[in-house]
């Protein structure tokens, strides 16, 4: 539930209140998600105007002034802004110059905008945060690194993920965010529809 | 007890945001080496300050942490940063693999498996497995973007071709989901089969700057020929304390005169045996009741 500050424009709440510990907690999470694609983390501790809980959390723990953001439409509301400029202190930039970027999965796209990283340094490369609706561990079927057998997760293509796991070892990463869960899919996952 | 003048885990959190930014990244190409500005830590480089790094990344007051210098956990290495983490995260520690959410190794892997909800932190001293064949980095960066792995197996085989055999016994090269060639650190090539693990696997170079990272149930390939399988090779021999004839030993000399006994490298899978009643040839005999 979003604080009456932070849905004001108060942009000095919603930050950790115990920073050092809650972003561990909150790494931890992100970390076996993107470790184990398609798990589901609970995470908590940070409210961001107009965004879930978790991609606040992620923002926090992720971003800071070394971290150009992109913010796609419906997410770059002049509050959300200043949210970030006080709490994260992050250069909001185009999609093209984005170590992260933030939006609704049409509003990211075109996702061939985006840094995938060079041939020599892979990691240059954007980290998605797509917020969806709900998350649930039901739709399409995962496999890959990091998966025993397979996973499921409700995905809103399989397409765009095909083309990307063709770029590897370069390409993009993901995190989908609803409310305060949160699943990751690192460009070593196989999608398909079941 | 926690000293005031550290921040949690001692890094500040603009050094641990880069350095888990670098842990996303590992994770999401296995195998490839991240660089990471690393940070000075109140202890010498040998002591594994990349894995210090990565394990202070990583932690949350929850955790429980094991450490381990070449199996053991008593060794001033070991001790050392066992305290340290004691002192500045707050987390309890233990000597008990199965316990432990995060284990902070150099240069072995537990005998136990590991499961899901643990994590393997790798000291690692020269994370470049290219580097005894080209000394630039530069190149070696374009051999990996190219998978310019050639050379390495030519090299391998030469080895073969003078010993008989592939003659490096740790450090073994493995080849990553098929793509990257990675160094597993200085483990014993008998460890190399375990890395492939329900654990998440995460590889920190203090020194040279690198981070790396094995998620689970990732494919690992211990590189080798046809005509020359890869053998994860140990002693002949078994435990002289608990008697397992399946675990890595370390030959220990006893007296002056030239006695020696082989015991399991991993103390707490020793310890462990030896209390449900396992014995070795060298056990200390029953004291008869
Ligand atoms: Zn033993």
């Amino acid at each position: 539930m979003m604080s009456a500050d932070v849905m004001n424009g108060n942009v000095l709440t919603g930050g950790f209140a115990d920073a050092p510990v809650q972003a561990a907690r909150a790494f931890r999470a992100a970390l076996e998600a993107m470790a184990r694609p398609g798990r589901i983390e609970t995470v908590e501790g940070a409210e961001a105007p107009g965004i879930s809980t978790a991609a606040a959390v992620l923002l926090l723990t992720l971003c800071d002034r070394e971290t150009p953001i992109h913010l796609a439409p419906g997410c770059d509301g002049a509050a959300l802004k200043r949210w970030i400029a006080f709490h994260i202190g992050a250069p909001v930039v185009a999609a093209e110059e984005a170590m992260f970027a933030l939006g609704g999965w049409q509003a990211l796209k075109p996702l061939d905008r985006y840094r995938i990283g060079t041939a020599e340094y892979p990691d240059r490369s954007v980290m998605l945060i797509v917020e969806v609706e709900s998350l649930e561990s039901a739709g399409m079927k995962l496999t890959g690194p990091g998966i025993e057998s397979e996973a499921a997760l409700n995905l809103p293509e399989v397409e765009a993920f095909a083309r990307n796991g063709l770029l590897f070892p370069l390409g993009w990463d993901c995190y989908f965010t609803a409310q305060d869960r949160l699943a990751a899919l690192p460009r070593t996952t196989k999608v398909e529809a079941l | 007890m926690t000293e005031q003048a550290y921040n949690f885990a001692y890094l500040d959190e603009q050094t641990k945001r880069m350095i888990r930014r670098a842990l996303l990244k590992a994770l999401a190409v296995p195998g490839y080496q991240v660089p990471f500005a690393s940070r000075e830590m109140p202890m010498p480089y040998g002591w594994g300050t990349g894995g210090v790094q990565v394990t202070a990344a990583c932690l949350t007051p929850e955790d429980r942490l094991k450490v381990i210098d070449q199996g053991a956990d008593d060794t001033t290495n070991a001790v050392s940063i066992r305290k340290f983490f004691e002192r500045t995260a707050e987390v309890e520690t233990t000597e008990h693999t199965a316990e432990a959410t995060v284990i902070q190794t150099r240069h072995r892997i537990p005998e136990q498996p590991l499961g899901e909800g643990q994590i393997l932190v790798y000291q690692v001293p020269i994370p470049e497995p290219l580097r005894f064949l080209e000394p630039r980095e530069t190149e070696t960066r374009k051999m990996h973007a190219l998978e310019e792995y050639g050379l390495m197996h030519v090299k391998l085989y030469e080895d073969i071709a003078h010993n008989g055999a592939i003659s490096t016994a740790y450090a073994y090269p493995v080849k990553v989901e098929g793509r990257y060639v990675m160094d597993p650190s200085p483990i014993p090539k008998f460890d190399n089969p375990r890395l492939e693990s329900a654990a998440i696997q995460l590889f920190g170079a203090g020194r040279e700057q690198r981070i790396y990272a094995l998620p689970p149930h990732t494919r690992v390939v211990s590189l080798d020929f046809e005509d020359h399988p890869f053998e994860a090779s140990k002693a002949d021999h078994d435990c002289d304390l608990c008697g397992c004839g399946t675990s890595y030993l370390d030959e220990v000399i006893t007296d002056d005169a030239g006695g020696r006994m082989f015991v399991c490298s991993d103390t707490d899978f020793c310890a462990s045996r030896q209390a449900d009643g396992h014995r070795g040839a060298l056990s200390p005999q029953e004291e008869l009741a």
